[in-house]
């Protein structure tokens, strides 16, 4: 038996009646084929990107669950909460030296920050050049989704957010009490009722984070490969109920301090 | 019917472009939108105007080539529909429609509702071949295949590759399209060889073609008139990120 090659192009078009005298563009040719290392590579496609977006994205959220659960301890009283914080600075120890795990973990963090902002913008340039003559009527979104929509004004407003936070609870810049202070002083001062407009930012913000979850875990599994017709309704599933539960988890706190059920 | 059309108007590529706005007085609910588009011409013939170009051949819903944004959506309100078999009854009298090209800079207007869909071409090229054998049929059951991989590799296969998920897509992009090709020949045994080769240089064209990155927002498949599901874009996400990894 002979093997030859079938060509699998078979979709050639004519455009009729139209001239095709009119000067179109030359083909692109795509970059030659690379044995530069993986992350060249993977970082090369747009793909890639998504891909990177997915794991960094995928990173945070495991964090914020951490970083919620420690959050509700100021629940358990001052002594719990201070103890708990305390307690970040010492993981490891003796094997690890004081604040070694904290430091690594927040290397991670601001490392998979970039890669996510950084793959984000290269996509969301790729695509402002893709679409450069816009239409006159809004293509009306079939899917609409309020929570895909803002994905990329929402996380610009989430890294506003971010900076406060961490001038605010994290260095104390912005809040009441010096970045010294026992940390339950300076939720309480924060979230002082005088300060309710600080709640309301903080809830605004933390609603923006759920949205963007919303749509970024599920799309998270779909960029990794492992969206399907009969996972997908599961999938928006899971991402909605952790993206709701982060989102109560961690508007408790603050809402509590300023209507004064934690002093 | 009286229909009140508004029609983006390009003599060229160079053109910079306008929106121009007809009035139809005797529109047929039972014409298709290609047969209103139609008598429009006819008539600016005789009045001696350059008449609309828009692409079409078929007019059964099957070879690719009609396109058109009406009124904000590719293949306009019907879905599951090309524009060809779309009918004036899903439209009022009275109505103003919006008919625009595909817009994205890797299809650029030809001539009016023109755009040069090669890049879809060029992408495909990409693709290669796939080994099989040619000559006499083989025997049909010689090569095992599961009934849910068939099912799911014909439904890709019924891409048309007539452009609406470009169209639609916030972004521009092209996964849809590639992604239908993917899924229909990486599903098959006769796609194996080439599989992972094929995936990392079909990508690479469309990233070089110009179009944009796919954010799952699900605009592609809403649009598309023959139904491509989002999950090849996950199959194709899979196997693009195994070649790569694989390198």
């Amino acid at each position: 038996m002979s093997w030859t090659y079938q060509k699998i192009g078979h979709m050639f078009r004519n455009v009729s009646s139209v001239s095709r005298s009119t000067p179109v563009a030359a083909p692109r040719r795509p970059q030659a084929p690379s044995t530069a290392a993986l992350p060249r590579r993977l970082y090369r496609s747009s793909v890639g990107k998504k891909a990177v977006m997915a794991v960094t994205g995928g990173i945070l959220v495991l964090f914020l669950v951490g970083h919620m659960l420690g959050n509700l301890k100021v629940f358990l009283g001052r002594a719990d909460f201070d103890h708990y914080a305390h307690w970040l600075r010492t993981i490891g120890e003796p094997a690890l030296p004081h604040r070694v795990f904290l430091t690594i973990m927040e290397a991670v963090l601001t490392v998979a920050v970039i890669l996510h902002m950084w793959s984000a913008v290269s996509l969301a340039r790729r695509a402002r050049q893709a679409r450069p003559v816009r239409y006159a009527v809004r293509p009306k979104a079939q899917e609409h989704r309020y929570a895909t929509h803002v994905m990329r004004y929402g996380g610009i407003i989430i890294l506003l957010f971010v900076i406060w936070h961490l001038l605010d609870l994290t260095f104390g810049v912005v809040n009441p009490k010096s970045g010294g202070a026992e940390p339950y002083d300076k939720v309480v001062a924060d979230f002082d009722p005088s300060r309710w407009y600080i709640t309301v930012f903080y809830v605004i913000a933390v609603v923006m984070v759920g949205l963007h979850l919303k749509h970024g875990l599920w799309s998270a599994f779909q960029t990794l490969g492992w969206g399907r017709q009969r996972r997908y309704r599961g999938l928006h599933l899971f991402a909605d109920v952790v993206a709701a539960l982060l989102v109560i988890g961690f508007v408790a706190v603050p809402v509590m301090v300023t209507i004064g059920v934690v002093k | 019917m009286k229909l009140t059309l508004k029609i983006w108007r390009q003599r060229n590529a160079a053109d910079k472009g306008r929106m121009a706005s007809y009035e139809l007085d005797d529109v047929s609910p039972d014409m298709s939108f290609l047969e209103m588009l139609d008598v429009l011409n006819e008539r600016l013939i005789i009045e001696g105007d350059d008449p609309v170009a828009f692409d079409h051949d078929c007019r059964e819903g099957i070879c690719g080539m009609c396109s058109l944004v009406i009124d904000g959506t590719a293949h306009g309100p019907q879905r599951a529909t090309t524009t060809c078999q779309l009918h004036m009854r899903h439209f009022k009298d009275g109505d103003v429609i919006t008919i625009e090209p595909w817009r994205a800079s890797a299809f650029p207007v030809i001539k009016d509702l023109v755009v040069d869909r090669s890049a879809f071409d060029r992408i495909i090229q990409a693709g290669g071949y796939v080994s099989a054998p040619t000559g006499s049929a083989p025997e049909a059951a010689s090569i095992p295949i599961p009934q849910a991989d068939a099912h799911d590799a014909f439904d890709a296969a019924t891409c048309i590759g007539c452009g609406a998920c470009v169209a639609a897509c916030p972004n521009a992009s092209a996964m849809l399209f590639t992604a239908a090709k993917i899924t229909h020949l990486g599903l098959m045994p006769q796609g194996q060889p080439e599989r992972y080769g094929r995936v990392t240089a079909m990508v690479d064209q469309m990233d070089a073609e110009g179009f944009g990155g796919c954010t799952n927002t699900g605009e592609c498949t809403s649009v598309c008139p023959k139904g491509i599901p989002l999950e090849t874009i996950s199959r194709l996400n899979a196997d693009l990120l195994k070649a790569t990894a694989k390198g």
